[in-house]
């Protein structure tokens, strides 16, 4: 049952970063040339060698490109069917594609958009080679806090449910999770290591690509993964032929 | 299967946490190895020598929002 959905989750992951790659190479590569270019030239200015090209720029944005998002995306979609795996029955009666949907929004929201907004991604010349370390670290933090803080507002949401009602608990657990993100974004360290003269169309270009990326991702997964879902687990659901959920 | 007998021919039934445990530990972290090796490796850690890595999956990496360098 959960290598079923395993498997299917991986394989939907894998089709979710083939459609992010072919976005990554519309909207997010002309960004990343045009940082590069503007890499080089303040390079140039400073009167340093250019830095020696050890994977040519064809082989970054083409198949190295597609393999980071692939792998990424499979490993994605096999994590998301491991989550799925655990929250499906244990969330009401949702069925496998509402349980996937709303698995994918809450995710989408933990992981991506909630540390984004404090350690947003940036494209290459931003950043400073010497604090990548401190960099790294951070990052990941805020993630970890930021699914710990989702895990426990559904948790609320649950135990709330009956006494508020749906609506009322989960905008209350809502408002929790907010409270918590606030004081995280106070308490962590900011960054910014945007040079001076960095283009501001560029940056902002850079980032909405690569929310765009993963919105592409994690649409396809919550979406696609709930389809397939819905007939392994219908199997044990009823003990018999697939039904269809509400 | 017994926790399935009784339950209703219809909704939901969850997978119990023991069935579940170990595809979430051992598949968990080989997924989330592929995603270090995406996402941080030859960065800030490095578990192999070199940078060939970084250089290769460097515009993945950027764009998936992951510090790159």
């Amino acid at each position: 049952m959960v290598g079923k959905l395993l498997l299917r989750g991986m394989l939907v992951g894998l089709v979710a970063g083939i459609l992010a790659f072919a976005f990554a190479r519309v909207y997010g590569e002309p960004q990343v040339d045009k940082a590069i270019a503007f890499e080089e030239q303040q390079a140039q200015a400073a009167g340093e060698a250019p830095e020696p090209e050890m994977v040519s720029r064809v082989t970054q944005a083409g198949i190295g490109l597609a393999t980071g998002v692939l792998v990424y995306g499979a490993a994605l979609g096999g994590l998301f069917s491991l989550v799925f795996a655990y929250a499906y029955g244990r969330l009401g009666s949702l069925g496998p594609r509402g349980t996937s949907a709303l698995i994918a929004l809450l995710g989408f929201l933990a992981v991506i958009v909630v540390p984004s907004l404090k350690y947003p991604a940036n494209p290459p010349a931003v950043g400073n080679a010497e604090t990548i370390g401190y960099r790294t670290e951070l990052f990941f933090i805020m993630i970890v806090i930021s699914i710990a803080a989702m895990v426990a507002a559904v948790g609320l949401a649950q135990r709330l449910w009956t006494r508020l009602g749906a609506w009322n608990a989960s905008i209350v657990a809502g408002l929790a999770f907010l409270v918590v993100f606030a004081l995280v974004k106070a308490a962590l360290p900011d960054i910014n290591e945007v040079p001076e003269n960095f283009s501001a169309t560029v940056l902002w270009q850079f980032r909405v690509a690569s929310l765009g990326i993963q919105l592409v991702l994690w649409t396809v997964v919550g979406l696609g993964f709930g389809a397939v879902a819905e007939r392994v687990v219908a199997v044990r659901d009823q003990r018999g032929p697939a039904r269809r959920y509400a | 299967m017994s926790d399935t007998t009784f339950a209703p021919s219809y909704g939901p039934v969850a997978i119990p946490v023991r069935e579940l445990l170990p595809w979430a530990i051992f598949a968990g972290l080989l997924l989330m190895l592929m995603i270090y090796f995406v996402g941080a490796e030859e960065g800030a850690t490095s578990l192999i020598r070199g940078t060939m890595v970084h250089e290769f999956v460097h515009d993945g990496r950027h764009l998936l929002g992951f510090p790159c360098h």
